[in-house]
């Protein structure tokens, strides 16, 4: 029935608009690699040629806030670096995800002292926590599958 | 030694309070109004032209309560010296050196930001490490470690980044116009950083432009400050491992090798022959890592995305090694007080040997690409170059300052880890610029490849496998028997641990492990199976017992991939370290980085950026 058997044929899909659009956003996620420590070697590993974060279109990275729909926070935020954490997140447009990468983004690791901030949900909101200090590469692509799955399924704002 | 105790007596004997050798170390107690005389004399007619540390040492309970000590370094004759300095804690303050070694002004800052001792004459006494509006000295043994305060957060309104260097800057730009050929020229201010896609982790550059020249710059640091030295301070000496490793987290087994050579110099002990060979073929495999990466991401800026790609790919299979050995691939917490954790696993020996033959391959890609590539010798061949003098006098150590022609080297210095029974070569540059210091690593890990070879063919064979047919217990099934109180025989039968912690059983415990029982925990069978392993066991597990090496103080440097990498802890007997100090080897390049940028063009920061290899984790600690 509808438009399906309307056109005929197998050469459309029919869809919702939000599943259309959250197909679409899914892939094309442009990170801001806000790279502080550690797990920016992981970081390294996970996009370079070996497990190749291309494959879920999240590769290209955009030093520009303005230009990136996903923050990835890779690596301890500290007292001093947490004002620019939060600058860097004000800047990006909407829609926009942030990734909290490595146990002291999540929750201060085992850093617990005056320097270091507890997690940094304490500053700005987070969509998906990877947790291991450092997180395997496998982890880091098992968090991004995590956020294409909540971006597919959220209600989309366009 | 005495010589110099002897002059020093004679020139200056009134400011000199004590002079004595301390675990082989020289060590002279000095009058805080004479240390700059003293400071120059030895510079001038001692030749002590290296100031590699400046630290401070907190005694609440003692007066005076400060204790501030430089440590020197001869290039002429490899000697070494301790001065300290007492500080009262009523009016703290100490005469500035930075006149004498350019490398002080930060160590000074430093000092006077984390434990609140000034210095006289100082040109810029900042806070370095922690931000401005903090408040107190964290390092002081008074100031909780927990003790937070932050500059964003729920209850804060004012979230500005902008700090008070950058905002004065803006202001004095009006003021900054000059006249050149008529033509009115005013300088334009560029803040780079802290987050930023050249400046690999987080620093903060503001440059001073004229057109595209750089005449000045500021650099801004600590942005990954993470208390290393207050968290050694308060756990135990093993605890203190996995801390280690997140300082230059591109090669941690080097930290991990560092820190405990510097306890062991404490307790006054040696690691088998095996266990030292095991740590120098683990930090060479570091070592190759850390040159890739450092290449590679220096590469990738310049716009060579394929070497990047390349050396990502022989990175992974150093990570892969590293993994096999210990079980992770990043942060490793390998080593312990008195040995290794695990033993090689099987047929190691064979998978390293054909992963260094693919990273050969990598690098004969990589020269191809590079080394005569017109576009990026003419980025980096006489830029950011740097004078053999100038570079010692800011401290530079490693590949940085034997790029400059030095060929100083701690390996072949001061011997560690049996190096001094491997035939290897120091390369070294001439020039001093960012093409040389790329040659010098590419060839580095070369060296490192030849020096795992021959470490191999030297190292004392592995374990002894007797046949314990029917006698294997798995170790988790072993404890639960201990557990229990069924012992009976279980100090004849041999534990079957994860490969990665293939030095708790005993078949391997005496090959990485010292004999020595103060730091060594016994092998699973003798814990679970005999009552003097479990004193044994408990003696050092439990808070208040542990490793407690005697009171006193040792130095020990190891050539991190980036230079000298020195930890000096002071013990006062417990079980967790009075004070631990990193020298953190890329501290002194970034100090040094105004003077490496000055007069070049904007440009050519990038590729000076990459050439240091600042690491923030061993940089802020």
């Amino acid at each position: 029935m509808g438009l399906r058997g309307l056109f005929g044929g197998d050469n459309v899909v029919t869809t919702k608009l939000d599943d259309a659009i959250g197909w679409a956003r899914k892939f094309s996620l442009f990170p801001y690699p806000f790279v502080t420590a550690c797990c920016g070697m992981e970081y390294m590993s996970a996009s370079s040629s070996h497990y190749d974060l291309d494959r879920l279109g999240a590769a290209f990275p955009r030093f520009s806030p303005r230009q990136a729909d996903m923050l990835m926070c890779v690596g301890t935020v500290s007292q001093k670096i947490a004002p620019v954490l939060r600058r860097v997140y004000d800047q990006m447009c909407e829609p926009k995800y942030v990734v909290a990468f490595g146990v002291c983004t999540c929750t201060g690791g085992f850093y617990n002292d005056y320097s270091t901030v507890m997690g940094i949900d304490t500053i700005l909101p987070v969509d998906v926590y990877i947790p291991g200090c450092p997180p395997r590469p496998e982890t880091v692509i098992q968090g991004l599958m995590l956020l294409q799955d909540k971006i597919q399924k959220q209600k989309q704002e366009y | 030694m005495m010589h110099i105790f002897r002059d020093l007596q004679k020139e200056l004997g009134d400011f000199v309070y004590d002079a004595y050798t301390h675990h082989g170390d020289a060590v002279a107690i000095i009058d805080r109004k004479a240390i700059h005389e003293v400071c120059s004399y030895l510079r001038q007619q001692k030749n002590f032209d290296f100031l590699f540390d400046l630290t401070c040492v907190d005694y609440p309970d003692r007066t005076p309560r400060f204790e501030v000590v430089y440590q020197l370094h001869s290039f002429a004759t490899g000697e070494r010296l301790r001065l300290k300095v007492p500080v009262d804690e009523r009016d703290p303050q100490v005469i500035s050196v930075s006149d004498i070694w350019d490398i002080a002004n930060w160590y000074e800052r430093e000092v006077w930001d984390m434990f609140g001792v000034r210095f006289k004459g100082h040109p810029d006494l900042r806070r370095l490490l922690m931000y401005d509006e903090f408040k107190g000295h964290p390092l002081r043994k008074d100031y909780p470690i927990t003790r937070r305060q932050p500059l964003v957060g729920p209850d804060k309104t004012n979230n500005s980044v902008i700090s008070p260097t950058l905002e004065q800057s803006r202001q004095a730009m009006d003021e900054y116009v000059t006249e050149e050929n008529g033509l009115k020229v005013k300088h334009m201010f560029l803040n780079v950083g802290p987050s930023h896609p050249a400046m690999h982790g987080v620093v903060r550059i503001v440059v001073e432009l004229d057109g595209e020249k750089v005449v000045g710059s500021d650099l801004g640091i600590g942005y990954l400050h993470r208390s290393f030295e207050k968290h050694s301070e308060s756990i135990y000496y093993n605890g203190v491992f996995p801390y280690t490793d997140r300082l230059n987290y591109v090669s941690p087994l080097i930290n991990n090798v560092g820190y405990a050579l510097a306890v062991e110099k404490l307790l006054g002990i040696e690691t088998t022959e095996r266990c030292k060979f095991i740590r120098m073929i683990m930090c060479e495999i570091s070592r190759i890592a850390d040159h890739l990466t450092c290449i590679g991401a220096m590469a990738m800026e310049l716009g060579a995305m394929t070497a990047f790609l390349y050396f990502m790919e022989a990175r992974e299979a150093m990570y892969q090694l590293i993994e096999e050995v210990t079980g992770a691939r990043v942060t490793i917490s390998y080593v312990r007080v008195g040995g290794v954790k695990s033993e090689f696993p099987d047929n190691f020996e064979k998978r390293v040997r054909l992963q260094l033959k693919s990273v050969e391959e990598q690098i004969d890609q990589v020269h191809r690409l590079l080394t005569r590539n017109r576009i990026f010798v003419d980025r980096v061949r006489d830029v950011a170059v740097i004078s053999l003098d100038d570079a010692i006098s800011y401290g530079f150590t490693g590949p940085m300052l034997r790029a400059c022609g030095s060929d100083y080297d701690v390996r072949k210095q001061f011997s560690y880890c049996n190096y001094d029974q491997i035939d290897f070569e120091v390369p070294v540059g001439e020039n001093g610029d960012v093409f040389d210091r790329y040659l010098v690593r590419m060839e580095e890990i070369e060296q490192s490849i030849r020096i795992i070879d021959q470490a191999f063919e030297k190292m004392p064979a592995g374990a002894i496998m007797v046949d314990f047919e029917g006698q294997e217990i798995p170790a988790d099934k072993m404890a639960d028997l201990g557990k229990f109180g069924q012992t009976s025989g279980l100090l004849n039968q041999v534990a079957v641990t994860d490969p990665t912690l293939l030095g708790s059983n005993a078949a391997f415990h005496s090959q990485v492990y010292t004999a020595d029982k103060r730091v060594a925990l016994p092998a699973k069978e003798k814990t679970y199976g005999s009552i003097e392993g479990l004193i044994n066991h408990f003696m050092l597990i439990m808070e208040g017992y542990g490793i407690r090496p005697p009171g006193g103080e040792a130095y020990v440097p190891v050539e991190g991939a980036n230079g000298e990498l020195g930890f000096y802890v002071v013990s006062d007997g417990s079980d967790k370290a009075y004070r631990v100090r990193c020298r953190p080897p890329c501290f002194s390049f970034v100090a040094g980085f105004s003077k490496l940028i000055q007069g070049g063009q904007l440009a050519d920061i990038v590729p000076a950026f990459g050439s240091i290899n600042m690491i923030a984790g061993e940089l802020d600690r």
